[in-house]
């Protein structure tokens, strides 16, 4: 058995730690976060100079053809940074709309700026507040065009291309948009986390091309959010390690009734429970990669229990961060609030948790193994 | 990444599987398959015998003990050949608690610091599963404090006298010889007064009593020593080094406990899946996903957790502390999951006859057993310190018995 990533996968993970140690330091969050800014567009240029938009994409199409191992262990990074940069809007769902609908000229046409991180990408589907469903989506494609309006599209302020799921008489399909179509307007929308960048996107008789088959667009939505979940629970690791680490440091450093805080059981327990918390979700989203890089049957299980298990691995230990840190958690100064933002924020990217609870039960309700 | 063995561990499991599939006791299996939470009840045979039998056949062909030298009766196999012994093992494994607290703690103890003789005579005995063993630690004053121990060993001649009580010891009632801790100077420090011995269970002024549990059976015993005699020969390590061969024992125990926990999930699974509510089945029921949902995360993770510990023994390195997870994350879900489990049932949840309950009552037997699992081998709350302390490098609580001498240490009552 051989469940860990590879030596040359574990060298990948510190060569982009430390690039994000130089470019991605918490003030350049901060510049993020307290600016009208969309993004870090230094730190993405960064990113596109070491070639990791590319990294789970073909040679031919303009990647690096490395593998989905190696796209996990960028994501963790980048979770881990709170990189504030448009990656998992334009690789994650972007790119694996692609891989999963696109036809190999659509794929030709598309991938390569997505790849290169010239072009950044991302996903429009919601249309109202509340989950996603099949019914919620009105977005009308007709006579070759798009008209109607994606609320909390992520990176809908610099994205260039977006997938779009809309309804024609055949059903939902995908397809692809370019969005610097005359006929888009943007919207900027105030969020939780102003590190990232969220907007409302009106269509107004925008062109677009239809991705995968007409009326298939509900079931490929649900490959690219199952592929989409394993990654963005790298990154949720990632950020629930730093946030744990801080607790861990501050926890020995602070001292009240003459001793570090760090020697209190009440603040022992509560850390070592963030940590069991952690264990468990890394090691399900190991299953997740191993599942994502194998395309193997449990892919949706595999992805809905790494996804509900590192949202609340993130939850836990950005809050109890604050916690730990007491009063000076609360302040603006301390990076705490940084953690506890986002994890709220990737808690709901892609679907609330009763939504994936319930696709994950919905699995082991098909699955013969009882 | 993946899950597939190398060449050596698949020739390594394709003879285990062969060997297991022409000698096991298949006459067992059903009975082995309904053993679930502490219990193993073998219908009209006898549980030590044919546990002492699956042992013995096992010791001859060179498959008891794999980890330990050939010397002593073991075949010196690497960690990882254990691992795929034990999975391809399966429901047999049953068998072999009997054997445990032997094989993985008393062994390692006596390997470490009983003369070559002494292990010459007892470990192939012990890993024959010919000679049973048992660890005397736990006292009615000192549990998670185990160093707090007063049971106590005086010099005389060439032997110990002991006087004093231990309890919560498994299979003493089974046993031919136990690992004793003792302490043999009550005017240092606590931790540094203590001495190992082991000694059989037969001498005079040995006497054991089964502990009526609160789930009505009895697994663990109390044992009263009264001028038990022991020679010095049978000294573990030095004269006030007890509690750092003790550790040696500790460490055996939680990997050995914490390894392969149940968790009781693919019951509930079944549970849910076949009950009928009044709303139609349990597993639509929006509350029962949500829960079901959390478990199977938890589930999942201790899965591949162990699937992480054994890529490490597979490239040699050895799983540190983190083994500690298993029991703590095991442990609460299971109570919590046999709650749960009863109130789907409503008011038949309060049925224990295995004819009449739910999936043979094995969530009612959860419900009363689950609150020892978190207590054994080391409470929740020791767990969450050795996490803290071990793993994420916190420092130590504060003692209020730091550099006392263990005779002026408060007791309380």
């Amino acid at each position: 058995m051989n469940f860990e990533f590879s030596e040359d996968q574990v060298l990948l993970k510190n060569q982009i730690r430390r690039a994000l140690d130089d470019h991605c330091r918490s003030a350049d969050v901060r510049q993020i976060l307290e600016s009208d800014s969309p993004h870090d567009s230094q730190l993405w240029r960064v990113l596109c100079e070491m070639g990791v938009q590319g990294t789970a994409i073909d040679d031919s199409l303009g990647g690096a053809g490395a593998g989905y191992l190696e796209l996990c262990v960028v994501a963790e990074e980048l979770g881990r940074a709170l990189a504030p940069v448009p990656f998992s809007s334009s690789i994650f769902l972007a790119v694996e709309a692609l891989k999963v609908a696109a036809n190999n000229e659509q794929k030709l046409a598309l991938l390569p700026g997505l790849a290169s991180g010239e072009k950044i990408g991302t996903l429009a589907a919601w249309e109202i507040n509340g989950p996603l469903q099949p019914d919620t989506i009105a977005m009308r494609w007709e006579e070759g065009v798009l008209n109607g309006r994606k609320i909390l599209v992520p990176d809908g302020d610099v994205a260039d291309v977006a997938i779009v799921i809309a309804r024609d008489d055949e059903g939902l399909s995908l397809f692809a948009v370019d969005l610097t179509d005359s006929g888009v307007t943007r919207e900027t929308l105030e969020t939780i986390d102003p590190s990232r960048n969220f907007s409302t996107l009106t269509f107004n008789a925008v062109a677009g091309q239809r991705l995968g088959d007409a009326g298939d667009g509900w079931n490929l939505l649900e490959q690219v959010l199952n592929r989409a979940a394993v990654l963005v629970a790298f990154e949720q690791i990632g950020g629930a390690q730093r946030a744990l680490e801080m607790a861990t440091d501050y926890a020995q450093e602070r001292y009240a009734f003459g001793r570090p805080i760090g020697s209190f059981q009440a603040v022992k327990h509560m850390l070592a429970d963030m940590y069991v918390d952690l264990e468990l979700a890394r090691s399900n989203c190991y299953y997740g990669a191993w599942a994502l890089s194998t395309d193997a049957d449990e892919l949706p299980l595999a992805a809905a229990t790494a996804r509900v298990s590192a949202t609340q691995a993130f939850q836990h230990c950005s809050k109890n961060n604050i916690q730990t840190h007491g009063g000076m958690g609360f302040t603006w100064e301390f990076d705490c609030h940084l953690f506890y933002r986002r994890s709220n924020l990737l808690a709901v990217l892609l679907g609330g948790q009763s939504v994936w609870k319930d696709r994950l039960v919905s699995q082991l309700e098909s699955s013969d193994a009882a | 990444m993946n899950f597939d063995d190398t060449p050596q561990e698949a020739e390594f499991r394709s003879s285990v599987r062969h060997w297991i599939d022409d000698n096991a006791p298949k006459y067992l299996l059903p009975y082995l398959e309904k053993a679930s939470f502490a219990t193993m009840d073998l219908g009209d045979y006898n549980a030590n015998d044919e546990s002492k039998a699956w042992r013995k056949k096992k010791f001859d062909a060179g498959w008891a003990c794999l980890s330990w030298p050939q010397e002593y009766g073991g075949v010196g196999a690497s960690p990882i050949e254990r691992v795929i012994w034990q999975q391809e093992e399966g429901h047999y494994a049953a068998l072999g608690g009997l054997f445990t607290i032997g094989e993985g703690m008393c062994g390692p103890t006596v390997m470490s610091y009983a003369s070559e003789g002494q292990k010459k005579r007892y470990l192939p005995k012990l890993a024959a599963g010919e000679e049973v063993w048992c660890q005397l630690f736990s006292e009615p004053g000192s549990g998670s404090d185990l160093a707090g121990l007063r049971t106590k060993a005086e010099r005389d001649g060439d032997d110990w006298v002991i006087n004093g009580q231990k309890i919560w010891t498994s299979g003493a009632h089974h046993s031919d010889y136990g690992m004793l801790i003792t302490r043999t100077d009550p005017s240092v420090a606590k931790h540094q007064g203590l001495t190992m011995f082991f000694l059989s269970m037969k001498s005079p002024g040995v006497e054991i009593r089964p502990i009526k549990q609160a789930n009505g059976q009895s697994g663990f015993n109390e044992v009263y020593f009264t001028d038990v005699r022991i020679p010095d020969a049978q000294r573990l390590g030095e004269v006030g080094n007890g509690w750092s061969v003790s550790l040696t024992t500790l460490m055996n125990e939680r990997l050995s406990i914490g390894g392969s926990m149940p968790t009781g999930f693919p019951e509930m699974l079944a549970l849910v899946k076949s009950l009928q509510t009044g709303e139609g089945l349990a597993i639509k029921d929006k509350a029962v996903r949500d829960k079901l949902a959390d478990w199977h995360c938890r589930t999942s993770g201790l899965k591949y957790t162990s699937s992480r510990m054994i890529s490490a023994l597979s490239r040699g390195e050895t799983p540190g502390p983190e083994a500690s997870i298993g029991k703590l994350v095991a442990g609460s879900m299971m109570q919590d999951m046999s709650m749960v489990a009863l109130d789907l049932q409503d008011l038949s949840g309060i049925l224990v006859d295995p004819e009449l309950a739910e999936l043979s009552a094995r969530f009612q037997a959860m419900l009363l057993r689950s609150p020892a699992t978190r207590v054994e081998g080391g409470t929740d709350e020791i767990l969450r310190n050795i996490i803290a302390e071990r793993v994420l490098g916190l420092p130590g609580d504060i003692r209020a018995d730091k550099g006392m001498a263990f005779s002026d240490i408060p007791t309380g009552r």
